[in-house]
This record gives C-alpha cells, structure tokens and sequence, in this order.
C-alpha cells in the first residue's frame, strides 16, 4: 500500500510536471497569437483601419456651388440666383428628433407629407449631411426658428439660393428649369452633391443641356466630429467655384417682346441673325413659369399644365411638327430655277390644276402668273404645274440644303426634325409599314401636294426660319445659341439671279399687293419681305375651310420672313396654331417683333395698346391664372376626399 | 530579491522583480487612463492609482500569510463566499442590468471576484486531501465538479457570463493539473461543443447577440458590432508605432465604446501601435511565467496546484479580455486588470499575486532552512 503510494506520488508528480509544460505552452501559444493578431490589426490591416478611423472622424461637409448665370447676347441676365432662406437638420447633433421636428412643423407650417419625408430621410440619414427640412422659407418663419435655436439643437438655418428667370414664362420652354435631383440621376452619376439639400440640377431645357458648364465645383468644409456628433474642430475648408456664366445667342429683351406678343395666342416665333446663325430669339407661348418649377411645383399646377389644349409643356419652336403650307414656296422656287424654269415663265391659272381625273385647287384665280407673282399671290396653280414638271425628288434636296427636316447642332434637350418626303423616303416608310400609305412609288399628287407644303412634309418652325435666314443671305447660316458670332457664314451655292427672283415675290408679299400688305414695316429705308401660309389642320371637308368653328381644327396660320428687305440682318419665322391664316395671325407678330428691333418705342407701344385688350401684361396674366389655379387647389382640398 | 545589509530583511524579500513588472503594468495602465479622460488624472487615473497602491499593499499583506493559515481557512471561505453569492442572487439589487453586487452598506462587494482566487485553492486542496491512487475514480471529479460547478452556476445566473468562465477555466486547469485522465475533459468538451446550439437557445437576449456579432460584427455595425467594429479600426489604425500619446482620435472622440474600461487595450494600441501592444502582453507573459515557476517550485502538492490555479486566473483575464478586443472572441464583460479601470480587478488580481507571494516567499525560506 505504502509501496504502491509512493509510486503514485511520484507519478502524480511527473504528471503535473507535464501538464504543467502543456498549460505553459497553451499560455504561450495564445499570447503569440495575440500578438500575430495585433500585427494583422495594426500593421498588415493598418491602411484599411486608418481610413475607417479617418472617415470615423472626419466629415465632409458639401458646400453646394452658385449655379452659373445664364445671360444674352447683350449680357442682360436671363437666368440668375436669388438668395432665399433655408432650415436644415444635422441628423447627428439632434438631441430629441421626434420632438425637434414636431417643433418645426409648426413653426414652419409643414404639411404632415413633408413631416413625413423629413422623419423618413432622418432615419436613413448617417452622420454630418444635413437633412433639408424646407427652402425658401418666409423671412417671418425663418426669424421664428432662429429665436428658438437654442432648444432645438441639430437645426441649422442657412441662406441658399433659388434660380430665378427674371423674364418668367418668355424664356420658360428654351432655359427650361432646375430642381432636386431624383433618385434615378443620382444612382447614374453617384455624385454625393447630387442629394446635398438645396443643390439642383437642370431639368429641361438649356438648364439641362448646360450643366456641365453651369453647375460649378462644390466645396467642402472638413470638420472634426467625435462620434456624439459633436463639432471638434473645422479643417482647412475646400472653397467652391460657382458655375462659369454662359452666354447666348438671344437678345432676352427680343425675346420676352416676342413672347409677349405672342399673347393669348399658342403658337411660336423664331428669329435669326441671317448673316451669321445666331438665335436671336426662340420664343413658344404659351409657357409654364419656369419660376415656379425653381420653387418647386405643386400638383395642381402641374395638372393644369400638362392637361392645357394649348400644351404649355412643348416648345413648340423645336418640337411642335408642322405642315408649312405655302412658306415653302420660295424654296420650292428656288428648286425650280436651278432645274431650269425661267423665273419669267407663265402659268394660267383657272382657279386650280388638273391631274387626270383629280382637280387641284388654287386659293383664287390668278391667270396668268410668272414666279414673282405666283409667289406674290400665293398661286397654287404656279406651283402644282411646275413641280410636277421637275419632280419632287429634285425638290427635296433644295428643301434640305435650306435646313428643312434637318436636326441642327444645338444644346436643345430635344429636336423633333419632321420629314422632307421624296420617293426612295416614301419607299422606305412603306416597308416598314404597308398600312401608311395606298402605294410605295412617290406620285404625281404626292409631289403636288409636297409642293404647296401640305402632304407628308412637315417641319418644325425653326427650320422654317433657318430656311427663310438661308434665303434672305444666301449664306449657309447654321443656327446657334451659345454666344455671339461676329463673322457671316459661308455662301450657299445658290446663284444670286435665283435669289433675286424669289426674294422679289417675297417683297412683293408684304409690299406690293401680296397677301400680307396689312403687315408692311412703314420705317424709312427698313422693308419686311417674306410669305404667308396656311396649312390645314384637317382635311378640307364639305366645303368647310378651317376658318371658323371649334378652335382645334382650324387652319395653322405661318409666316416666314427676313428684313430689311435690301440688305437682310434677321429672318425668322412666326407660326400661330389654329390661327386661321398666316396673314391674319402670323405675319403682324414678325412685324412687330422686327419692330422692335428697329424702332423700340413704337413696338412698345404697340403692345401696350395690344395687351391691355388681352387684360394686362404677360406677367400680370401669369400671376391670374396662378391665383385662380391656388383657389381651385384650395378648394379641392377642402372638399372631402374621395376613397382611394 | 535585492540583498543589501542597508535595506531591512522584510523589504529585501519581498519579489522586487514581480513588484517592478507589475508597478509598470500599472503605470502604463494609469498613463492610458489619463489619455482616455481627455488628458486628465480626474476622473479615472486618479482613483485607479489609489486603488493600484492600496491593493499592491493588500498583495505584500497576503505575502506574509502562511500556507498552513490558507489551508485551514480555504474551505469556510468558500463557503462564505457560495452562500454570498447566493444572498446576490436572492437579494441583491439590480444594478447594470445584472445582479453582481451585495450591498453591505459600506461598501458594495463583488463576492464572484473573490470566488476566482477561491476555486484554485479550494481546488488545490480538494486534491491534496484526496489520496493519491484515486485520482482515476469517480470520487476525484463529483465533489471538484461540484465546487466549480455550484459558484459557476450561480455566477452565469447573475447573469455575469465572463466571471462564470473564468471560474470554471481556473476550477477545470486545477483539475486538469492535479491528473484527472484525460477523458474527462475531452468528453465533455466535445459534449458541449455538440451542446451549444441547445445552450444558446437559454441564453440571454443581450448574451445571443454578443455571440451573434461575434460571428459576424458587420452584421450589426451600429448596433451590438459597434463595439468590435470600432474596437478593431482603433487597433488597426494604430499601426506599428502608434498615433501618438495623447492623440487616439478612436478614444478621444468617443468613437471607441467603454475606452477606459473593457476595450481600454485599444485605446492603448490605438496610441502605442504594436509596439505597446506586444510591450503589454509580453508583461503579461512575463507575470504569467513567474506564477507558473512558482507553481513548478512549490514543494508542496498545495502549493503547486494553488499556484497554478491562480495562475490560470490571471491568464484568462488576460487572454479573454485580449482575444475580445481584438475580435476573436464575443464580447464579454472581462477587462484587462491593471489597465482597464475598475478597482475589483485590481483587487482580485492582486489577491492572486499576494499569493502567489506568500507561496514564493515560503519556497525560498524552505530553500534556505534546507
């Protein structure tokens, strides 16, 4: 027993000596495996965790960029910033958010859907950016929050800037508007600028097609934050660089007299500089404000807009589509004499044309007409017989050597550039769909039809003014709208007995007894020459000539135009929907916009006396219709809500 | 051991080295916790230097006490300190979210903290009064599993997860240092490892989610993986020689949760880097080894499984706490005693190193008489 007893204490002891080297070792090992993993932490992972450590500490704050002004060719301001006042939410600093924002709400009136936004965007928001809560905050409301700062931690009231149209709706459709971000823009460019409360970016227009040049350089205050959102210490700031200005083309006071003249009308004016391309003006009407797009819209507004017959969301001046009816016909001349007919050449004209067993019809009966007269009178006789001796398909060329159904180089959003027809475009159409047309081969009334402007050509009314610019110049005007151009652009090969010929109809139009005597230019040595056209709306039914009755099918009223007529500086082009003729609705608008090119005085005047029968001034309409529309939204939201 | 005919016999035998090793432990652990204020002696390297002063002269205290004194007083002790514990559980007010404190009044104790120094002891003398040739029998496990067992039940029910293991890790190193077979361990260790999934199902809500981050810290960045998250970019982004005292942006700006106390490693490595970071542990290795040479000494069965047991107590505060800190390890509530503030662990760590004093002391003395 005692034998045995020794032995076991002996082996017990040789026991704990080994397993005591086993714990040792155990020891050991973990401490070196503390120390690998410090060396893993610190050194091998230290660039990983000194970024982390660094964005723990430090936030940037973007400071949005001063949007570049948008002026005119004269440097008037068309599109500037207005500083406004803002409050914004540090989600970080926030002591008692559900309270802090309740507290605003009343303070500032916000409605629950706002309430709502600003809870959602506060729960999804990380650390230093701010949350917007509201902009363009009345001074009264703002000076309330700023009293009471001290219990609100969190709230950051700053000044911010609103883009502000000083001409309103003039300009709306070619500056077009700017306003937050959206989700999908921001996914495409993943810019953190883009959600920066108060920044926005242009939606439409040349706000949109510009920003890259517009928008600036944002800057950026470092600070130093611990990790309860307290302000350490600000780091050297980043200072922002406003958008650089561009300038335009447009003459901003042409263009606002020619919007305004426009008046109730809903229709377009386009007016070049012929010698070198420059856009002078660019007018569509009538136009949303886009003002109130800066501010941000409101439903109603929004409704009353897009659901307006007169479609105040389209710039009608690029991507309205119109048939240019007998504004054509100078360029149809044009055609004629390179393939050969003598501008001297007479045509009767019995009051229409006969092909087979189809007849024709001319507006009047003209007898005996040569091309100054044809074009003088508008003779439609003239121009089925002589189209239909050369052909369309030698016409279309000359249509698009003068910009007709072209897609010109511009910063426009959009260009709806229409359709100069001839056989091979006729063919081509049919293949792709048998239903468009009863034939593929390009025919005689087809090239009749075309040739008066009706039939398949439709334009849009820039390209009509870029053709009218092309033919007062003879010069290959392309149209510009960015800057201002000093040196002509090079000669059309056009021979200039062939413009001569042509432009001497359009002289005889408004100066001789042509079909827009009512709109001649009375200044001293200044002459208007150019075309009327009235292109149909629907076919011609039952005798009924779309020169009465429902609004919406009335004839287009159109007319081109250059001036003055000896040595041509501006050409455009007038188009007034529904407007019955282009006579009557078109050519005294071209008048007067030239008018106020030339003698300002009295174009103001001319239009002093002219609004003040429409009932006020363009912004005083404006401002009624968006008091009437405020009432009608009140009103809606007063009466109960029908179940979703 | 500095011998000199100027310092007096009591001074000269005290372990200076130990002393020395321990003082800069704390030191360093003081320098930290002034950097965690903010650069100030207030509110934490002020109070943790008293108590590191106050329990460094309750470990010389220990130091003088005789083995045959902790032998004879080891078992009411322990049994004080069970039915302490109990009184917690039964009485003890909720402070923390967790019943840990018995108010007496004076003072609030912590009766787990003594329970780690207690089960090595009371451990190492279960066997030393086991005879010897039965160390293979049933009877060599049911009462040892017992006491661990009872205290470490009632610790985890406090629910104090962290004390509960460190309980259990000295009780079952003693064990397996005394020669229990091998079986013993391996089967359970694989019966618990199968286990988990059960027992995770009871633990507590908090407890779960620890476990759950442990796994996955991303999955919960803000939430309960904050603290590893944070506690790993301080770490990480010390680099090798540091940020530089007084400059851990982690632990300055509050990034870091708990810097002084749990995760006050990191904030250390945050400013130290590496260097100061293996500069610790190797301390700690160092203490570690000194406890372990005296378990590897000690004449006496007692004093060998005491020393190794206590031993084993310092060392799970340190590799739990660490392993946690860096994330390899869930996260619980054990802090790196003489760095972390936080008097109990001090005081239980310097319980621990007062005896292991005293067993030193008497070794050498024996040496001597010998």
């Amino acid at each position: 027993m005692n034998f045995q007893g020794r032995i076991t204490n002996v082996h017990q002891s040789l026991s704990f000596s080994r397993r005591m080297a086993i714990v040792g070792g155990a020891q050991a090992a973990v401490a070196a495996a503390l120390v690998g993993r410090l060396g893993w932490l610190a050194v091998a992972e230290n660039e990983k965790y000194n970024l982390l450590s660094e964005d723990n500490r430090v936030q940037l704050i973007i400071v949005p960029p001063r949007r570049g002004w948008i002026i005119d060719r004269l440097g008037k301001p068309i599109a500037i910033n207005r500083s406004d006042f803002r409050v914004d939410l540090i989600p970080d600093q926030m002591e008692d958010p559900r309270r802090t924002v309740a507290t605003l709400a009343q303070l500032l009136a916000l409605s629950p859907d706002e309430v709502d936004r600003i809870r959602r965007e506060l729960a999804a928001a990380r650390g230093f950016q701010p949350v917007q809560v509201a902009e363009n905050v009345p001074y009264e409301r703002y000076a309330a929050v700023t009293v009471r700062l001290p219990e609100l931690p969190g709230v950051q009231p700053a000044r911010g800037f609103t883009r502000y149209y000083p001409a309103g709706s003039a300009v709306g459709h070619l500056i077009g508007y700017v306003g937050a971000a959206s989700a999908k823009e921001y996914e495409k460019e993943k810019n953190p600028l883009l959600i920066t409360p108060g920044f926005k970016i242009g939606k439409e227009g040349l706000e949109k097609t510009l920003e890259t040049n517009l928008r600036g350089i944002p800057g950026g205050q470092r600070v130093e934050v611990s990790a309860r959102g307290k302000l350490i210490r600000e780091l050297t700031p980043k200072p922002d660089r406003s958008g650089a200005p561009v300038q335009l083309s447009i003459d901003a006071g042409l263009q606002e007299y020619a919007a305004r003249r426009l008046g109730e009308e809903s229709g377009s004016c386009v007016i070049l500089d012929c010698q070198t391309g420059d856009i002078v003006c660019m007018a569509s009407m009538p136009a949303y404000d886009p003002n109130s797009f800066s501010d941000g819209i409101g439903r109603t507004e929004w409704k009353t807009l897009s659901e307006d017959p007169r479609k105040p969301l389209l710039n009608k001046t690029v991507n309205a589509l119109y048939p240019p009816g007998s504004t054509i016909k100078p360029m149809v001349a044009l055609a004629l004499q390179a393939h050969g007919v003598d501008p001297k050449e007479r045509v009767h004209c019995p009051g229409g044309y006969r092909l087979g067993n189809r007849f024709f019809r001319c507006l009047g009966r003209h007898g005996s007409v040569d091309m100054h007269r044809a074009i003088a009178k508008s003779c439609n006789t003239y121009f089925y017989a002589m189209g239909n001796r050369v052909g369309y398909d030698r016409i279309a060329p000359m249509a698009r050597m003068l910009g007709l159904g072209q897609k010109f180089d511009l910063p426009l959003v959009s260009q709806s550039y229409g359709t100069v027809p001839d056989s091979e475009w006729k063919r081509r159409r049919y293949a792709d769909n048998q239903k468009l047309f009863m034939r593929p081969d390009w025919t005689a009334s087809d090239t009749l039809n075309a040739s008066i402007g009706q039939g398949y050509l439709i334009l849009n009314p820039l390209q009509l003014a870029v053709m009218s610019a092309r033919i007062a110049s003879g010069r290959n005007a392309q149209p510009t709208l960015l800057g201002v151009h000093q040196d002509p652009a090079s000669m059309l090969n056009i021979p200039q007995e062939h413009l001569d010929a042509v432009r001497g109809g359009m002289w005889e139009v408004v100066n001789g007894d042509g079909t827009a005597g009512a709109s001649r230019i009375t200044l001293p040595g200044i002459e208007m020459a150019g075309k009327t056209g009235t292109a149909q709306v629907r076919r011609i039914a039952g005798g009924q000539r779309g020169q009465g009755g429902d609004w919406r099918y009335r004839d287009h009223g159109l007319f081109v135009f250059f001036a003055p007529f000896d040595k041509p500086r501006y050409a455009g082009a007038v188009v007034i929907e529904h407007g019955m003729g282009g006579a009557r609705a078109a050519a005294p608008v071209a008048k007067d916009a030239l008018m106020y090119l030339f003698d300002r005085p009295a174009a103001e005047k001319r239009l002093a006396e002219l609004e003040t029968g429409w009932g006020g001034t363009l912004a005083e309409r404006t401002a009624r219709r968006a008091a009437a529309m405020d009432a009608a939204a009140a009103s809606a939201t007063a009466a109960p809500r029908p179940a979703a | 051991m500095i011998s000199s005919a100027i310092i007096p016999q009591p001074l000269a035998r005290l372990p200076w080295r130990l002393i020395f090793l321990v003082s800069g432990i704390g030191l360093f652990g003081l320098m930290n916790l002034y950097s965690a204020a903010g650069g100030s002696i207030q509110p934490w390297a002020m109070r943790q230097g008293a108590a590191f002063l106050m329990f460094l002269g309750l470990a010389i205290v220990l130091s003088k006490v005789r083995e045959t004194t902790i032998k004879s007083v080891i078992f009411p002790i322990y049994v004080a300190i069970v039915l302490m514990l109990i009184a917690v559980d039964m009485l003890g007010f909720v402070g923390k979210g967790a019943q840990r404190w018995l108010d007496l009044g004076i003072i609030r104790l912590q009766p787990s903290e003594f329970m780690k120094p207690a089960i090595a002891l009371v451990l190492a003398r279960f066997y030393e009064l086991l005879p010897a040739g039965d160390i293979k029998r049933w009877r060599a496990i049911w009462p040892a599993a017992a006491l661990i067992g009872v205290p470490a039940v009632l610790v985890i029910v406090q629910p104090d997860l962290g004390t509960g293991l460190m309980v259990t890790f000295a009780g079952v190193t003693v064990m397996f240092l005394a020669g229990v077979p091998l079986r013993w361990f391996l089967v359970p260790a694989g019966a618990i490892a199968a286990a988990i999934p059960i027992i995770y199902q009871f633990l507590h809500g908090y407890q779960k989610k620890r476990i759950d981050t442990f796994l996955d810290p991303e999955s919960d960045p803000l939430g309960s993986g904050y603290h590893i998250t944070q506690s790993k970019i301080a770490i990480g982004s010390g680099g090798f020689s540091g940020k530089g005292y007084l400059k851990g942006s982690q632990s300055h700006l509050q990034y870091l949760p708990e810097g002084h106390t749990d995760f006050a490693f990191a904030t250390l490595a945050e400013e130290w880097g590496m260097l100061g970071g293996t500069l610790v542990i190797l301390a700690y290795l160092m203490v570690l080894r000194w406890g372990m040479k005296v378990a590897a000494n000690a004449p006496t069965r007692f004093g060998q499984l005491s020393c190794a047991g206590l031993s084993a107590v310092l060392f799970s505060y340190f590799a739990i706490n660490l392993l946690m800190v860096m994330g390899l390890a869930p996260v619980v509530g054990i802090p790196l005693p003489l760095i972390s503030y936080g008097g109990s662990a001090v005081m239980t760590v310097m319980i621990c190193l007062g005896l292991l004093m005293s067993f030193e002391r008497q070794q050498r003395t024996r040496n001597r008489l010998a």
